[in-house]
């Protein structure tokens, strides 16, 4: 019985196949996957073209952009098949990676290679284990999930209390402190700084992408068809494993100060990941399309040259509005997924702004630029990791069953 | 592992015999010098490391041996048996070697002063190509007193090579020497 027990993977959601992605998932996918080949076409086409009314060096940035986003689609579209939890581990290989660009860009003393040991070894991977877990407390389905929470005394516990603050204030205080026991008091506040804001951006904010796939989402959405079948066995999860719980859901359910929200489907939560990553990038193109018709006034000429006002706002708007188009995958409504649409394309220029600015104080272009001729991970990502944050919390606190 | 990228700086991969001269800053520097070659060359290079070091434990032996280090005795060297003649002896006609003139590891971001082993390897075998190599960043990779390795990246310069020109003293050619290899840092 014990060792039956013992089992830690269903916790984790583990093993949930394909199964776990609804049909708008697959056809948000599928969109992707054409609008990519025809990027990939044209920009072949044309590099193929030495006459071209095209830019060789635009073309050249195309093209690596458009590897770079399959790159990223291959990621996230690995992730989504194979489950949650790979998912997660993904999205910490990727903090790890572009955690390491940052480190590396940014000079550190010798008295500052135990803290960043702790950074990599122990931070990194103790916040995604917490993502990992999250709300696997919460909804117990399995007698070997029980065992475990009752073990760790945390049934009923939502990590996301713990992981939403432990980089902020654990690590944050650990961090300077550690440097201290070093004895280097040379620049201490800066590479203090330094240290903390690279965990905070490459591993803190970046997580928070992957968390969306365990909340509860709901929606205010008429149901239609299949979804209904889908909601109501969300709502109720085997009441003959546990019944306290499900009791629990379901008087929470029926609590709901607006009658009309319900639960969304589970198989949307991955999609959403998706949407939300796509938006990100979807930002980052048309604010640069903007830019690149209409530019007229550079926001901070000494920060970043081709970010223009003209290019921010046209950039928001235009995302807003395909994120509203796109608002079938989401829970959201149209209305309501182009407030969150524009929330996240501000929040990843802002993020690339500020990415830019360090870059610019450290006298690099691309934050890979160690890796000859290859951008860093960091800079694809610098827009997702200030999004991030947001866009969960927003859809944590209107769209999920948080209690 | 250390996520070193390399460049060839007027230089190309030639399975010539070969003296890879490199500054020195951690345990890894011979490690990942050696593993950046091509596969090919791998087989025909040694490394040049401290036998009181790497001949300590299993473990330290085990990648001294992965690496075909040549261990060479700091504490114990006789007359007939310099470091350089053994050296000498180790490559025959068809080895490379990576030596770090510094002699041991640097703990400052000033690179040291070099040892004259350079020099007389050149002498006594004019035929070798002497290849200056900068490592970046591996002293933060694993520093000096430190055991436990953070995996930042690291970047490997390896530029032209040269020789000892017809009557240069010994401390000409080691100051050369040493620019040669501090010019790559900012190449």
């Amino acid at each position: 019985m014990m060792i039956e027990s013992l089992h830690f993977e269903p916790l984790l959601g583990f093993g949930q196949g394909i199964g776990w992605l609804n049909v708008q998932t697959y056809w948000l996918v599928f969109v992707v996957i054409v609008v990519l080949i025809v990027a990939s076409v044209i920009g072949q086409t044309l590099s193929r073209q030495p006459e071209s009314a095209v830019s060789p060096a635009l073309l050249r940035t195309f093209n690596q952009r458009v590897r770079a986003w399959w790159m990223m689609f291959a990621i996230l579209a690995a992730g989504l098949l194979l489950g949650d939890t790979c998912t997660i581990v993904l999205f910490g290989l990727v903090s790890f990676w572009a955690l390491r660009e940052f480190i590396t860009m940014t000079p550190t003393r010798r008295g500052d290679h135990r803290t960043l040991f702790w950074v990599f070894f122990v931070f990194t991977p103790i916040q995604y284990l917490l993502v990992g877990v999250g709300r696997s407390f919460v909804k117990l389905e399995s007698d070997s999930a029980i065992w475990w929470a009752d073990t760790l005394g945390l049934r009923g516990v939502d990590l996301y209390g713990l992981y939403s603050i432990m980089i902020p204030v654990y690590a944050s205080l650990y961090i300077p402190a550690r440097i201290a026991l070093s004895g280097d008091a040379r620049r201490f506040l800066e590479r203090s700084a330094k240290i903390q804001f690279s965990l905070l951006i490459c591993v803190y904010s970046l997580s928070y992408a992957p968390a969306l796939v365990h909340l509860d989402l709901l929606t205010s959405k008429p149901a239609v068809g299949s979804n209904t079948s889908m909601s109501t066995g969300d709502v109720m999860p085997q009441p003959s494993a546990d019944e306290e719980p499900a009791d629990e859901e379901l008087a929470e359910g029926e609590s709901q100060p607006s009658t009309t929200r319900r639960h969304w489907e589970e198989g949307g939560r991955a999609g959403l990941l998706f949407y939300f990553v796509l938006i990100v990038q979807l930002g980052d193109i048309f604010q640069y399309g903007w830019g690149k018709l209409l530019g007229q006034r550079v926001i901070a000429p000494h920060i970043n040259a081709s970010r223009t006002w003209e290019g921010f706002v046209g950039g928001a708007l235009t995302t807003a509005l395909v994120g509203a188009l796109l608002w079938w995958v989401t829970p959201f409504r149209i209305w309501e997924a182009a407030c969150m649409a524009f929330v996240t394309a501000v929040m990843g220029s802002a993020g690339g702004m500020t990415m830019s600015a360090i870059k610019r104080d450290r006298g690099v272009t691309d934050t890979g630029t160690l890796v000859q001729g290859h951008a860093g991970v960091l800079d694809r990502i610098d827009s997702i990791c200030f999004a991030a944050p947001v866009f969960f919390h927003l859809t944590r606190y209107f769209f999920s069953d948080f209690a | 592992m250390a996520g070193s990228s390399v460049r060839w700086v007027d230089c190309q991969p030639d399975t010539c015999q070969r003296v890879y001269f490199a500054n020195h800053t951690s345990h890894l520097d011979a490690l990942v010098l050696w593993s950046s070659l091509p596969r090919n060359l791998r087989a025909l290079t040694r490394a040049v490391a401290a036998k009181d070091y790497w001949d300590k434990t299993a473990f330290r032996r085990y990648i001294a041996g992965s690496v075909n280090a040549l261990l060479i005795d700091r504490e114990n060297i006789k007359v007939h048996r310099s470091p350089v003649e053994l050296m000498i002896q180790a490559i025959g006609d068809t080895h490379s070697l990576i030596v770090f003139p510094e002699g041991s590891r640097n703990a400052t971001d000033e690179m040291g002063e070099f040892k004259s082993g350079l020099y007389y390897l050149g002498k006594k075998r004019p035929d070798l190509e002497l290849v200056p190599v900068y490592i970046d960043n591996l002293n933060r990779v694993l520093p000096r007193g430190e055991f436990l390795p953070v995996p930042l990246l690291s970047c490997i310069t390896i530029g032209p090579p040269m020789w000892l020109e017809s009557g240069e003293s010994k401390t000409e050619f080691l100051k050369r020497a040493r620019e040669a290899v501090k010019r790559l840092k900012d190449i």
